[in-house]
């Protein structure tokens, strides 16, 4: 499998007032052609940061201070504006949080998904009607002519979901990027979105960059995930491997905060403390403060992300 | 989108029963009808029949009611010092004001649109700075002194405009005396007009600029963005539309205000329009004048209110179809 996505060594930072703060420390990751890559980790981890860095649409005062973001053998990451203009949403497509907030609200379904495709290729607007109803079906939106005229707030978020996801697909992108795609919808929805998604990039081949914190969603969809603490990936491996055999302490805490059963708490509750913030992560291990079997070394260095014996990459001194 | 109008027409007919209500308390605690009509040389006894003739000894509420029927049918009672009904006295004066609000607000619309958004889409730039540093010393500078500043540099030193009065006009439709068709007209008006804007282009500016500036932050740009959108397009379609629906509810009341705020200018433009004749009516004590103007104006205001709350609807998808269903 030839890799679509490479961030090599990226380093991304926030110019606060008084301080610049590191969001994302030296992350190096891949997605190959077709394949469904899960981002785990606590709220604040950097996920999104990582994410947005992608297609250099960091909000401010974020930049990325160095490193590289490899799309389809380009270096993507010195682009101008006008440049990433022609991958974002194109070659590159983003699903967002919350589809109540995702969605213009004054602009019809059929503006806001034709401007896409017009900002991209040099169709007639009769084309792009017919890509527009062609890819609404896909997502399983009865009448699809009718909705195109409708606005935002005549979908209830489940449906303004699967209209992001249509929008999303209009160009034939190689990658999506969805952070936290489900979220903020009903948990019987949840699952309706992510069957989807799995379905769609199943049958075009597409790449997904799959954020969430929640273990259980991509364990359904993904064939690898990468868990991400702090500002760095910490492991990295196949889904079944992280899942059935988690080797860093993090990852462990994490699933062990799994819920078993509806009802269950999600807090990490096999995990002392919170995740410190950006201005406070300590020097050697960032999860050394938290972790039950750190020792010396652990506060000295940082653990390099390897392959250990499991096969996994671990950024960890304790596992071998 | 009906029913809100209806709605929204019902409200209004509420807050004219208001102010109206407010005028006629006013005139009947202030005004004397009798000297409206007769003058002062008239012995007390004559009076006291002319009251009794006019209804005047009848109870409030009935008064109230004979004047809201009267006022109904255009009559808001005479004038003591023009001895001509009151509505034609404000209708010949209404056209110079109304014209001169309508310049300034163009001013400030034409004006306040592309700097508050050129300053909200670069913040950082050396325009934008000038904008907002000039907008803050301009809210800060009160009307007269504006006027009185324009009147000297153009009008004493350099000669350029004329500095008092509406100079040439044209009379439409038999009582609309304009400015706005004679050369002369419109150079009468720009120094009242531009006085008159300096209190509202700031604001408008700054409203503009921080709506904009919100609606920027949005998540829904980020997605336009992120959908590689033209940035003119994210900027003057995604966000530029949801600038508008805060600053015509804002702005749209603020222009009727300022239908309030020629008293000001007209005073120091000597411009015959209803801002300086009620102030002449307030020192003539010209009660059904002065109590006319409250009411017209107010009129004015509620009428521009419920037109800014339509064009709202027209613009606000969300009320467009609560009212559809
Ligand atoms: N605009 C910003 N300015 C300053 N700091 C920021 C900004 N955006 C993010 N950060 C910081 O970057 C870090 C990573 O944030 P990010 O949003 O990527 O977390 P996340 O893993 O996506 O969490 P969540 O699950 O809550 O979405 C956080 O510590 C946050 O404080
Ligand atoms: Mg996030």
């Amino acid at each position: 499998m030839g890799k679509l996505l490479s961030i090599e060594h990226l380093n991304v930072d926030f110019a606060m007032r008084t301080e610049t703060l590191r969001a994302v420390d030296n992350v190096s990751l891949a997605v190959h052609r077709g394949e469904r890559l899960g981002l785990v980790g606590e709220s604040g981890a950097g996920k999104s940061v990582l994410g947005f860095s992608i297609i250099n649409l960091i909000s401010k005062p974020g930049y990325i201070d160095s490193g590289r973001v490899v799309f389809q053998g380009q270096d993507i990451s010195t682009y101008n504006d006008e440049q990433m203009r022609t991958i974002r949403g194109n070659r590159i497509s983003m699903i967002f949080q919350d589809p109540m907030m995702t969605l213009n609200p004054v602009l019809t379904i059929g503006a806001q998904m034709k401007e896409t495709l017009l900002a991209h290729a040099s169709i007639s607007d009769a084309e792009a009607t017919a890509i527009c109803l062609e890819k609404l079906r896909k997502v399983y939106i009865s009448s699809p002519g009718k909705r195109l005229t409708q606005f935002p707030h005549e979908f209830s978020g489940g449906m303004r979901q699967r209209i992001v996801i249509a929008i999303s697909l209009l160009t034939n992108p190689a990658l999506i990027i969805a952070d936290e795609p489900t979220t903020a919808l009903d948990v019987t929805i949840q699952a309706e979105i992510m069957d989807l998604l799995l379905e769609l990039c199943e049958s075009d081949r597409m790449g997904l960059l799959l954020i969430t914190h929640d273990l259980a969603v991509v364990s359904q969809v993904t064939q690898r995930i990468a868990v991400m603490y702090a500002g760095t990936i910490v492991e990295l491996g196949p889904t079944g491997d992280i899942i059935n055999r988690p080797q860093h302490p993090y990852t462990r805490g994490l699933l062990g905060a799994l819920p078993q059963k509806a009802g269950d708490s999600r807090r990490l509750n096999q995990i002392p403390g919170v995740m410190p913030g950006l201005a406070k992560i300590p020097p050697g291990c960032p999860f050394n403060d938290r972790c039950n079997m750190a020792g010396d070394i652990c506060h000295e260095k940082r653990p390099p992300l390897i392959v250990k014996q499991s096969g996994n990459q671990v950024a960890c001194h304790m596992v071998d | 989108m009906f029913a809100f109008t209806v709605r929204r027409i019902l409200q209004a007919i509420v807050v004219m029963l208001v102010i109206s209500f407010i005028g006629f308390a006013i005139k009947h605690n202030f005004g004397d009808p009798v000297r409206e009509l007769v003058g002062e040389r008239v012995t007390p006894e004559e009076r006291a029949q002319i009251r009794e003739r006019l209804g005047l000894n009848d109870p409030f509420l009935v008064q109230y009611s004979r004047f809201l029927v009267d006022a109904l049918h255009g009559d808001l009672g005479r004038s003591f010092f023009f001895k001509r009904p009151v509505t034609e006295v404000i209708l010949s004066k209404a056209p110079a004001t109304l014209e001169l609000v309508f310049c300034a607000s163009l001013i400030v619309i034409l004006l306040s649109v592309p700097a508050g958004i050129h300053a909200a889409i670069y913040p950082r730039r050396l325009l934008s700075r000038f904008i907002m540093g000039s907008s803050i010393v301009g809210v800060s500078i009160p009307v007269f002194l504006t006027a009185i500043m324009l009147i000297y540099i153009f009008s004493v030193e350099l000669g350029w405009l004329p500095s008092f009065g509406r100079g040439e006009t044209v009379l439409l439709f038999g009582f609309w005396e304009s400015g706005l068709l004679t050369k002369d007209g419109l150079l009468h008006l720009i120094m009242p007009s531009v006085a008159l804007s300096s209190i509202m282009l700031p604001l408008f500016i700054r409203l503009v600029r921080s709506e904009m500036m919100e609606v920027l932050e949005s998540e829904y740009v980020k997605f336009a963005w992120a959908k590689g959108l033209q940035p003119r397009r994210v900027w003057y379609v995604h966000a530029f539309k949801n600038t508008l629906l805060p600053v015509i509810t804002v702005g749209g009341v603020q222009l009727g205000i300022m239908v309030a705020f020629t008293i000001l200018t007209e005073t120091v433009f000597q411009w015959q329009g209803m801002g300086s004749m009620f102030i002449e009516s307030v020192s003539r004590a010209d009660t059904a004048l002065m109590v006319s103007y409250i009411v017209v104006v107010g009129a004015i205001f509620v009428v521009v209110n419920t037109m800014v709350d339509l064009i709202y609807g027209l613009v606000n998808p969300t009320v467009r179809v609560a009212g559809r269903q």
